[in-house]
């Protein structure tokens, strides 16, 4: 039988705190009215809210690309901003290149990327010096193994 | 009572089909159709904001009038803490409840003073190790609805103690059966509400428990007889044995004051209440360790069945916080022993009323067809179509409940094509005739 799958396309624009999350909280919306499991949409949200408030602070906006069908959904956020310099250094809690300013409105605590390691079930991230990032993060809505 | 027995109803002859409560309901839970709000029951929280809206008091809500009383011998009365400051500040709290006797009540137990005891076992239960934070009160039942229908990932984090209301009713029994000797079976405890959602957790508990309330009457409908009495009510009882702490919970704030810690959270307003606990979903809210959410703009003392102004009634009860913290010396009241367990042990379950179709193949393909649907209408959210908005009526014509001709412009783009047709054709003779 062929899956249904449904395919969603979201801008994140630069630098607008103001509509940062506005992806991941239709995508939330989404995925209530699918009736995935409650704790599932929880990981889903948070981690593409992660990765959408990246793309705002650090990646001069962006897109998200979302795919779902009936076992996951896969999300894919797209920069074209400057790239993650040490990876391994951006992966631990606490690390941030966020700026003071960032930092007084409440963003850039250095919980992003290990809170969307924390939340995802798979994530990946692709990015290169001066030319952008990929995260591709897919979420379970069953019980893995 | 059914599954879905509700405060908030209809008063069918005053409603004109508007749309200012379906525009205000927290969860879409009301729809105009043939010119009347028609409320979705499982979607309904019993907030009561649309009895707040309503121009034409077409809301209204299902309590029980004062003769509920004489089905009992001995009768109770059980006043929320928002009731004192329904009077003008001369009226001292001893009088108010000493009025209670004059109007058919036998004994009258404050709701304050078992608001104390959950205050007391919240603060123990926050000191206890590995208990899920934030803890979020459970006393406004429109809050527990809420997050049963809205928030199933807090439904772990809510405060499994009764009610103050569940509380004070159960002391109150066990007060009149042991000091006066009375037969369980004769006495009758009323709940007197400032809001249609402790009506509803009282007919209607969230899971099939029963409630230990035996009528809940309105602030509003008892008001006119209790000031008629308070001229003539004497003092001589002592009635008024709260303490500030739990007459403070009438307030937002108050609650999450008497728990104690001092990373409370108070919030109030049920769209408020919303945004928070949206961030408490998605982890954005740090360092808060108890939040104590009221449905109401003013916690209890903006309940849709109070009389006062909700800003007077918050500085009358000012007064009587006063009052009371200087019988006090300032110092928490010490509270009588009372052995019995108030850990609330009724299952709250998640209620997925948003969920679109329970196969989710299927969902998927309403969720397209909805977001095709969605994309064709014009954004207005105007409600003509009797929806709260656009998507919400996409929403509702892949449930098969609406048509795509209710958005009123929909309709017109499809007169307009009709016209247009009509018109080819009109101009379109016949050959025998050109």
């Amino acid at each position: 039988m062929a899956k249904s799958r449904m395919d969603l396309h979201y801008e994140i624009p630069a630098d607008d705190f103001a509509r940062a999350g506005e992806a991941s909280s239709s995508v939330k919306k989404i995925l209530v009215q699918l009736g995935i499991d409650p704790v599932r949409i929880k990981k889903a949200a948070i981690s593409m809210y992660e990765a959408e408030i990246n793309a705002v602070i650090h990646g001069g906006g962006g897109n998200a690309e979302v795919t779902i069908d009936a076992d996951k959904i896969v999300i894919r956020i797209i920069d074209s901003g400057p790239g993650i310099e040490d990876l391994e250094l951006a992966m631990q809690e606490g690390y941030t290149t966020a700026t003071d300013e960032i930092r007084e409105m409440g963003f850039g605590a250095g919980m992003g990327l290990p809170n969307m390691k924390r939340y995802a079930d798979e994530l990946d991230i692709q990015t290169e010096k001066g030319k952008g990032t990929v995260v591709t993060i897919v979420v379970y809505f069953h019980q893995q193994g | 009572m059914g599954e879905y027995f509700h405060s908030v109803t209809l008063d069918e002859a005053k409603c004109k089909g508007c749309t200012n409560c379906i525009k205000r309901c927290p969860t879409e839970a009301i729809r105009v159709r043939h010119g009347k709000a028609r409320i979705i029951n499982e979607r309904c929280i019993d907030c009561g904001e649309c009895i707040r809206i309503c121009p034409y008091h077409a809301k209204k809500a299902i309590t029980d009038d004062l003769s509920v009383i004489n089905g009992y011998k001995y009768r109770i009365a059980l006043p929320a803490p928002s009731l004192y400051s329904q009077f003008k500040p001369v009226y001292g709290r001893n009088r108010i409840l000493n009025a209670f006797f004059r109007i058919g009540f036998d004994d009258v137990y404050e709701v304050a003073r078992a608001a104390e005891y959950v205050s007391d076992a919240t603060r123990k239960l926050l000191s206890e190790e590995g208990i899920r934070k934030p803890l979020i009160s459970s006393a406004c039942p429109a809050i527990v609805r809420l997050i049963q229908v809205r928030f199933p990932n807090l439904i772990d984090n809510l405060v499994r103690l009764e009610s103050p209301m569940e509380v004070a009713a159960k002391m109150a029994k066990k007060k009149a059966v042991e000091k006066k000797g009375i037969d369980p079976s004769d006495i009758g405890v009323f709940f007197i509400t400032p809001c249609a959602a402790k009506a509803t957790s009282v007919k209607a508990p969230y899971e099939n428990k029963t409630s230990s309330v035996d009528g809940v009457i309105s602030i509003k409908s008892i008001y006119l007889k209790l000031l008629a009495n308070l001229e003539k009510a004497d003092e001589s009882k002592q009635l008024a044995k709260a303490g500030f702490e739990g007459l403070r919970w009438a307030n937002s704030g108050g609650e999450g004051l008497a728990v104690g810690t001092d990373n409370f959270l108070a919030v109030d307003g049920i769209h408020n209440v919303i945004s928070i606990f949206e961030a408490v979903e998605n982890d954005k809210l740090e360092g808060i360790d108890f939040i104590e959410a009221l449905a109401c703009t003013g916690g209890c003392l903006g309940g849709p069945l109070t009389v006062e102004n909700v800003y007077v009634a918050k500085s009358r009860l000012k007064q009587h916080v006063e009052e009371a913290k200087a019988v006090q010396k300032g110092r928490r009241r010490k509270l009588e022993p009372y052995d019995e367990s108030i850990v609330w042990t009724g299952e709250i379950v998640y209620k997925p009323v948003l969920k679109l179709d329970t196969d989710i193949e299927k969902a998927m393909k309403k969720l397209e067809a909805l977001e095709k649907i969605y994309s064709g209408l014009p954004g207005l959210d105007c409600g003509a179509c009797g929806a709260p908005s656009c998507r919400a009526l996409a929403e509702d014509i892949v449930r098969g409940i609406a048509y795509e001709t209710d958005c009123i412009f929909k309709l017109r783009e499809k007169v307009r094509d009709l016209a247009a047709q009509m018109k080819e054709l009109e101009e379109k003779t016949p050959p025998t005739m050109s």
